[in-house]
């Protein structure tokens, strides 16, 4: 079994020093050791900002895509072999922004896909522009005069698209991150976990001492029940989204590659493609 | 006798045109005639006049008629757009609930059959199109055992009782025409077909069978007209061969999925149209970059925008050819019959991976929906080639990562898939060095371009031009790609008749265009036309480009949503022949 440092590699991040992505990364590292992965089955897709660079810097199968669609690339490994560990992970912007529109169906879809957001309420890559993640009245190069829209709740939007998995972490608490991802990866369907990961750089009101001060550790409710999905929509109201811990989970449903008809447990790539004589004739001769 | 017919069914959209056009087709099959199906339609589901024309031959025919023989009609409508088509001695069927009139000035004969008030005397007007098939097929004098047995295949399942009450359904309708008529008409009796049974499919059809045959066995894509055929197909076949289709959020979500698929080795397709296109070209850029096999079937319609979705073009050429931003290695085929569909679909597969780049199937939407008959498929022919995907490779000592983008002589590069131990590599669409890593460095920036680019240095797919050429110096070389070969053909044989000798090159390798094999055609052809259906002429660009001879060559186009007939091509290769000027049609 591979311990967490066969998950490094030799590649030192462009992160700024004392950036969130850090940790995030170590605990994705620690986590792969954790549940007893091997670095050549596990692949970590990642989209386009600072955070997206994380692929090339673990060491896995990595897959750095375009802007926005980390997921369904992630979800086309997944199908194409199942037998790989598949992370998703990528900025707010990418996730919540461009991608949006994925992040949904991918939630609705259920794939066994692990996707973590590494959330800075702002865009690192493009050097400070607001983000759907941002908070109202928030100042960035492109709301000089603070942003006027309303900051999107991923972990509402998840609840409502019947996701089976929510979480929230905070870079800075690398023990619940790591145990959250190892439960996201054990997860059976898509899971997302969203962490606050400051942005030192362009986040001046998001530091790590505001979060400090502003989330609730789940662990501080005995009551929580994590099965429960009105329990789950009324914390996250309650708490205006400043929780972390793992939020909801439905061990109950399915997996879309288990509902899948016919789908095996092998990996689709790793089964013979080509057709016998028999099932050709067979299909050729509906046409008649 | 006659050795060939065209028929047509018209009326509103929704109420059995579809229906009465394949019991009639099918059953035609049956006997061994060679089919050549033509939809028309609107994009609404109900209501809207549509129709489907078939000609029906005893020789292969790849190409839609100028004129018509019997018109089925279910309302007026249908007599007054499509009555003028008919020949001299054609006949219209319809339906006596409307009292059809004969528009002034056509010369024809007209059968009112009762075909809604037969039906709903047997239960339910539904089965019209039993009754109005039944009836063309009585006057054309064929079997009429041979269409019960179709009957009986169609609605098998449903039971006797259902069997029963369309064969006599048929049999009405057969009855009552042929008293009206005195029998079967003799001007339409057809020479008998050879018997042997055709595969009678639309193209949509031949590329999702050519695709479960490369072993293509996942799908991500999004509806769009004409290409939701082959999903529908391919959600029916794939779960027998342990794969899947799924039906994405959009088709930048469909591309990317298919990349990432393809990426953990699964031979996994999209299909879409020109909306759908647009919407996959920096994904198609991330397949080039990466070097991830892909293949993306476009079936053109009538663009730009939403443009004429039910309607033939050929207009996507240029976005094909050129999309996505930057420079990256790109295929793009053109099949042009049924035959074709499949086999270059099997062959888009083996490129995608001996090559590593991305495929661009080009269909269009007479050769995607127009249904034909093709002789047999060959399964020795299907082969299936993953170029250098490799497995078992040695492991890797320290840090080290394996070369997935080693700068080889040919540029190709040793493929592994996630899941092998001594493969560890990186991917990015960010420029990189061999093992995968981002690089800004200019000279593996350089290296890097040239690989990539020179992958497809003189590749050329199976005829990457089709030649027919029995003239060493014709008066005209035709130029053609994609549904309109048959048209082409047909025009030529009457031009031949009149004298004027033609060669045919259909191109089929859009790109990277064959302009080597191309060349010679050109240097010995004194005019040059280029049939194309769209506004800018794309393909003579291509050719104007690649090879020159702009002073030779001349453009016939046609860009108002119907495919090309023969007369068009005829009239306007007459005139060029005589040194006149081609106009568009
Ligand atoms: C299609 C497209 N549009 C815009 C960009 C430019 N871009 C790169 S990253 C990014 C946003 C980065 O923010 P986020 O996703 O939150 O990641 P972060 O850098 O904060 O980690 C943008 C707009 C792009 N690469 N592609
Ligand atoms: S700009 Fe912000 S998000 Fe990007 S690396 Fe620096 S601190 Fe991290």
């Amino acid at each position: 079994m591979a311990t967490f440092k066969e998950f490094r590699n030799n590649v030192k991040p462009n992160w700024c020093p004392g950036c969130g992505d850090f940790s995030i990364q170590a605990a994705i590292q620690r986590a792969a050791a954790n549940v007893g992965l091997e670095p050549e089955n596990l692949a970590v897709i990642s989209g386009i900002g600072c955070s997206g660079r994380i692929s090339g810097y673990i060491n896995a199968y990595g897959f750095h895509g375009i802007h926005g669609r980390v997921l369904p690339i992630a979800q086309g490994v997944k199908l194409a072999n199942r037998e790989l560990t598949v992370i998703a992970s990528g900025g707010d912007g990418d996730g919540f922004a461009i991608g949006m529109g994925h992040t949904v169906h991918a939630i609705r879809r259920n794939l066994n896909v692990t996707y973590i957001v590494m959330d800075n309420q702002i865009y690192g890559l493009t050097k400070g522009q607001t983000s759907p993640r941002s908070a109202e009245g928030f100042k960035t190069k492109s709301t000089p005069e603070g942003s006027i829209e309303t900051t999107l709740s991923p972990l509402e939007i998840a609840m409502s698209a019947g996701a089976t998995f929510v979480a929230q972490s905070f870079s800075s608490d690398l023990k619940q991150l790591t145990k959250l991802i190892e439960e996201g990866i054990n997860h059976e369907g898509f899971s997302l976990i969203n962490v606050f990961s400051p942005c030192v750089t362009f986040n001046k009101i998001n530091t790590y001492d505001w979060f400090k001060a502003n989330i609730v550790n789940l662990e501080q409710f005995p009551e929580y029940d994590a099965s429960n999905r009105v329990m789950a929509m009324n914390k996250i109201m309650e708490t205006n989204g400043m929780l972390t811990g793992l939020i909801y989970q439905n061990k109950e449903r399915k997996s879309y590659e288990d509902l899948v008809t016919g789908f095996k447990q092998e990996g689709l790539a790793k089964q013979d493609i080509k057709i016998t004589p028999e099932q050709f004739d067979k299909l050729v001769a509906e046409f008649k | 006798m006659i050795s060939q017919l065209s028929w047509k069914i018209g009326g509103q959209q929704g109420e059995g045109v579809e229906s009465t056009d394949r019991i009639f087709s099918t059953a035609l099959n049956r006997l061994g005639y060679y089919l050549y199906g033509y939809r028309h339609f609107s994009s609404r589901i109900k209501g809207g006049h549509t129709n489907n024309k078939i000609r029906i031959s005893t020789k292969p025919i790849r190409a839609i008629s100028d004129d018509l023989d019997i018109l089925v009609a279910f309302d007026q409508e249908s007599i007054d757009l499509n009555a003028k088509e008919l020949r001299l001695g054609g006949v219209i069927v319809a339906d006596a609930k409307f009292n059809p009139t004969i528009p002034e000035g056509i010369d024809t004969r007209l059968f009112a059959v009762p075909i809604t008030a037969m039906a709903e005397e047997l239960g339910t007007s539904l089965m019209k199109n039993m009754v109005a098939s039944g009836a063309s097929w009585a006057l054309l004098g064929l079997p009429l055992d041979v269409f019960n047995k179709a009957v009986e295949e169609e609605f098998g399942r449903k039971g006797a009782a259902i069997v029963e009450k369309n064969v006599e359904a048929v049999k009405r309708g057969a009855e009552f025409v042929l008293e009206q008529a005195g029998g079967p008409l003799d001007e339409f009796k057809l020479d008998a077909a050879d018997g042997q049974q055709k595969l009678f499919m639309i193209g949509n059809e031949a590329i999702g069978l050519g695709s479960v045959a490369a072993g293509c066995r996942l799908m991500a894509a999004y509806p769009i007209t004409p290409a939701s055929e082959i999903m529908e197909y391919l959600i029916k076949k794939l779960p027998h061969f342990g794969g899947t289709v799924v039906q994405t959020e959009d088709e930048i979500a469909a591309v990317t999925m298919a990349i990432g698929a393809n990426y953990a080795g699964v031979r996994t397709m999209t299909a879409s149209a020109g909306p759908g296109l647009s919407l996959m070209m920096e994904a198609i850029g991330l397949a080039g970059m990466t070097e991830t096999p892909l293949v993306i079937v476009n079936t053109q319609r009538g663009g730009p925008s939403t443009g004429l979705p039910t309607k033939q073009e050929q207009s996507d050429l240029n976005a094909m050819v050129y999309g996505t931003h930057g420079e990256i290695p790109k295929i793009v085929i053109a099949p042009a019959s049924i035959e074709d569909c499949f086999y270059d679909t099997i062959e888009a597969f083996n490129l995608a991976e001996q090559y590593q780049v991305p495929v661009i199937l080009m269909t269009d939407l007479q050769l995607s929906l127009g249904k034909q008959s093709c002789d047999q498929l060959d399964y020795n022919k299907i082969e299936i080639k993953r170029g250098k995907l490799v497995t078992d490779v040695p492991a890797l000592e320290g840090h080290d990562l394996f070369k997935r983008y080693e700068l080889t002589e040919d540029g190709i590069s040793q493929r592994v898939l996630p899941g092998e131990k001594g493969g560890l590599h990186h991917v990015t669409g960010v420029e990189h060095d061999e093992t995968g890593r981002p690089s800004e460095n200019a000279l593996n920036r350089q290296n890097m371009m040239d690989k990539r680019l020179n992958k497809l240095n003189d590749m050329y797919v199976r005829e990457a031009i089709r030649v027919d050429a029995p003239h060493d110096t014709p008066d005209l070389l035709i130029i053609g790609m994609g549904s309109t070969g048959g048209t082409i053909d047909e025009a030529r044989s009457l031009l031949e008749q009149e004298g004027v000798t033609t060669n045919h090159i259909t191109i089929r390798q859009i790109h990277p265009f064959p302009t080597k094999p191309l060349l010679p055609y050109l240097q010995k052809a004194t005019k040059v036309i280029v049939i194309e259906n769209n506004a800018t002429a794309q393909l003579a660009g291509q050719i104007k480009m690649h090879a020159g001879f702009a002073d030779k060559i001349e453009s016939l186009l046609k860009y108002d949503g119907n495919p090309f007939l023969p007369s068009d091509v005829h009239k306007a290769c007459k005139e060029l022949s005589l040194d006149g000027n081609v106009q568009r049609v």
